[in-house]
C-alpha cells in the first residue's frame, strides 16, 4: 500500500459496517477541504440552462500556485444547510454545473479536481423530469473526452451514479473512511435479500471500503485521515500537485487513451 | 324495497372446475400499460396492445427476428468469472436456461431494411436486464467492432439498472461502456438508442443517455430512480405516465416515439441519412 508519509494508516481494523457509519460523519467539510488545499478560490455558479444547486461548488482555485478547477459535492453544515442541500445529492442541474466547469477547464488547459460525497444523486419529481439519468450520462460521457488531467477524491460517501459522474477519472482517490459502492448496504440489503435491516451485514460483502477497492484497482491510493487536518490537506496539496505534474507530461491523446483504458479494465 | 328484497334467485351459477385445464394459458393477456384485456393473437406479430400500442416486452432474439433482415451473433459463446456472490451462480444458471442467452444483452451485426449495423439488443427477462460486466464487456465490444469497421450502432435498451451482486464492478460498467461510446463518437459515426420497456437506474444513466438521435417505443417505462424511492423521498404520489416515455417527450429528453412495426423503416431511414461515404 503506497504511504510515503509517516501518518499510520489503520490505527485498528475498522468494520466495513463501522466504515459505513464513519463516512456519513462530517469529518471533513467540502468547504473547508477547499480552503485547506488551495489559495485563491473563486466559486462560479450555475449551469447556464436551469439553475444554480448548491450542493455542487464549483470554482476556480490555485494549487501551488498553478490553476486547478475544483468541483465539491457539499453535505451542508447545519440542518438547514444540510436539508437545502438534501444531504449532498446533487439535482440534475448540479451535474449540469460541473459539466460547464469541466468544459471551461478544458478550454483553459487546467486540470480538475473534484471532491466527492454524497449518498446518490437525488431521487427527487424535479430531478427526473429533468433529467437525472441524462446529466450523469452526459457527465461521464464528457469525461471520457475531456483532454486536461482528473482526479477525484471520495471523501464521505461516493454513491452509485451520482458519485461516479464526478469520478470517471486518471485517478481516483479514497478518504480511509470512505465509501465508494454501487448503492447503500440498506438499499442493496433490501434489494437483495428484502431487509433493509441487514445492512451491516450488506457492508460486509459489498466490498465498500477504500482498502477493498484499492486491491481491485477501483481506486489508487487511500489518503490517510487524521484529525490534525491541515496535516491531511498538505498531504493532498503535494500529492495533487506530483500527479498532475506528471499527467500534464502526457499529449492528450495518451491521457485520454490511459483515462479509457482504466475504465476498460473491468 | 319490495322490488328487490324477494327477488331470490333461483338460479345458481357453477363454477366449472375444469375450466382451466381446458383453456390454454396465456390466451388472454392483458396489457401492463392500458390494463384492456385481450386475445392472446390480436397483438399480432409485433406484440403489439391493439387499444393503446404498448409493446409488450420482448425477448432479444424476438426482437432481432422482428427488426432484422439478417443477424450475425458476436460473442455468442463469451464467458467470465463473475464475482462469488451468494446465490448468484444459481440465478444466472436460471436466467441463461430460461432465455437461451449468455447475458442480458445480444449483440451482433446485423442488416435492417439493406442497411447494414452493429445491433445490441438488451434482454428483461435476462435478470431484468441488468448491468453486469459480462453486459458491459459485451456492449463495449460492439462499440469497438463498430468504431473499427465504421458501422452506426443501435442498442435497444430494457434494464432494471445496475447487477447488484457484482457490486462496484456493475458501476464501472456505465464508465466502460461510455468510454468505447465516446471513441465512436469521436469517429464521427452514428449511435441510436432505442429506449423501450423498462429502461431505469444505471443504464439510463449511461449509455441509454448518450445516443445521437433517441428514438423510443410507446409507453415505455424510462427513469433514473425507481418510482418507490422517489415517493417515499419526496412523501407525494407520483403522477401517472411519470416516467412514461411520452412525457419524456415532452420534457425534451427524446427525440420520437415510433411504434414498434415502424421501428425498422424509421431506423433504416436515419442510418442512410448518416451513411458514411465509401473510401
Amino acid at each position: 500500500m503506497a504511504v510515503n508519509i509517516g501518518l499510520k494508516l489503520f490505527k485498528h481494523e475498522l468494520t466495513p459496517a463501522e466504515v459505513v457509519k464513519k463516512s456519513r460523519e462530517d469529518r471533513f467539510l467540502a468547504r473547508e477541504i477547499i480552503d485547506g488545499i488551495f489559495t485563491d478560490f473563486v466559486e462560479l455558479h450555475g449551469d447556464r440552462l436551469s439553475g444554480d444547486d448548491m450542493s455542487v461548488i464549483g470554482g476556480i482555485a490555485a494549487l501551488n500556485g498553478k490553476p486547478v478547477t475544483v468541483i465539491a459535492i457539499d453535505k451542508g453544515v447545519d440542518i438547514q444547510d444540510k436539508l437545502s442541500k438534501r444531504n449532498g445529492s446533487p439535482e440534475p442541474w448540479g451535474y449540469r454545473k460541473a459539466q460547464r466547469l469541466m468544459q471551461q477547464a478544458n478550454k483553459f488547459h487546467r486540470p480538475i479536481v473534484t471532491f466527492i460525497n454524497t449518498p446518490g444523486a437525488f431521487p427527487g419529481k424535479t430531478a427526473e423530469a429533468q433529467g437525472q439519468g441524462e446529466a450523469i450520462a452526459k457527465s461521464i460521457l464528457d469525461s471520457m473526452k475531456l483532454t486536461v488531467p482528473m482526479i477525484a477524491i471520495i471523501y464521505g460517501e461516493g454513491g452509485s451514479g451520482g458519485a461516479l459522474a464526478l469520478a470517471t477519472s486518471d485517478q481516483v482517490w479514497m478518504f480511509q473512511n470512505a465509501t465508494y459502492s454501487i448503492l447503500s448496504p440498506e438499499g442493496f440489503a433490501s434489494i437483495l435479500w428484502k431487509d433493509s435491516k441487514r445492512a451491516d451485514e450488506a457492508a460486509g460483502v459489498m466490498g465498500i471500503t477504500a482498502k477493498d477497492l484499492l486491491e481491485k484497482g477501483v481506486i489508487e491510493y487511500i489518503i490517510p485521515e487524521s484529525r490534525n487536518h491541515p496535516r491531511v490537506f498538505n498531504l493532498i496539496r503535494q500529492r495533487l500537485d506530483d500527479e498532475f505534474t506528471q499527467l500534464n507530461a502526457l499529449t492528450p491523446a495518451e491521457l485520454l487513451k490511459q483515462r479509457r483504458a482504466r475504465f476498460r479494465a473491468f | 324495497m319490495d322490488l328487490y328484497d324477494n327477488q331470490k334467485s333461483t338460479v345458481k351459477i357453477i363454477r366449472d372446475a375444469s375450466v382451466n385445464d381446458r383453456i390454454p394459458d396465456g390466451l388472454f393477456l392483458a396489457c401492463p400499460y392500458c390494463g384492456v384485456q385481450m386475445y392472446n393473437k390480436q397483438l399480432g406479430p409485433f406484440r403489439v396492445c391493439a387499444h393503446c400500442g404498448y409493446g409488450f416486452r420482448l425477448q432479444a432474439q424476438e426482437r432481432v427476428d422482428l427488426l432484422t433482415q439478417s443477424f450475425e451473433e458476436m460473442d455468442a459463446d463469451m464467458t467470465m468469472a463473475h464475482p462469488d456472490f451468494p446465490g448468484y451462480a444459481d440465478k444466472l444458471a436460471r436466467a441463461k436456461s430460461q432465455t437461451g442467452l449468455g447475458e442480458s444483452v445480444l449483440t451482433g451485426v446485423a442488416t435492417i431494411e439493406n442497411e447494414k449495423v452493429a445491433l445490441g439488443v438488451m434482454d428483461s427477462y435476462f435478470m431484468m436486464g441488468s448491468l453486469g460486466s459480462m453486459t458491459g464487456e459485451k456492449i463495449t465490444r460492439l462499440f469497438e467492432y463498430a468504431t473499427d469497421k465504421k458501422l452506426p450502432v443501435v442498442l435497444f435498451t430494457a434494464s432494471g439498472g445496475a447487477r447488484m451482486q457484482e457490486g462496484i464492478n456493475s458501476l464501472m460498467q456505465m464508465a466502460k461502456v461510455s468510454a468505447a461510446v465516446a471513441a465512436h463518437q469521436e469517429a464521427g459515426l452514428l449511435y441510436l438508442v432505442v429506449l423501450t420497456d423498462p429502461t431505469t437506474g444505471g443504464v439510463t444513466a449511461s449509455f441509454a443517455m448518450q445516443g445521437d438521435i433517441t428514438l423510443a417505443e410507446p409507453h415505455a417505462l424510462v427513469g433514473f430512480a425507481g418510482a418507490r424511492v422517489i415517493e417515499s423521498t419526496i412523501h407525494e404520489k407520483l403522477p401517472k405516465d411519470f416516467q412514461r416515455v411520452e412525457t419524456l417527450l415532452e420534457n425534451g429528453f427524446v427525440d420520437q416515439i415510433v411504434p414498434r412495426p415502424e421501428l425498422s423503416a424509421v431506423i433504416a431511414k436515419l442510418v442512410k441519412l448518416h451513411r458514411v461515404s465509401e473510401v
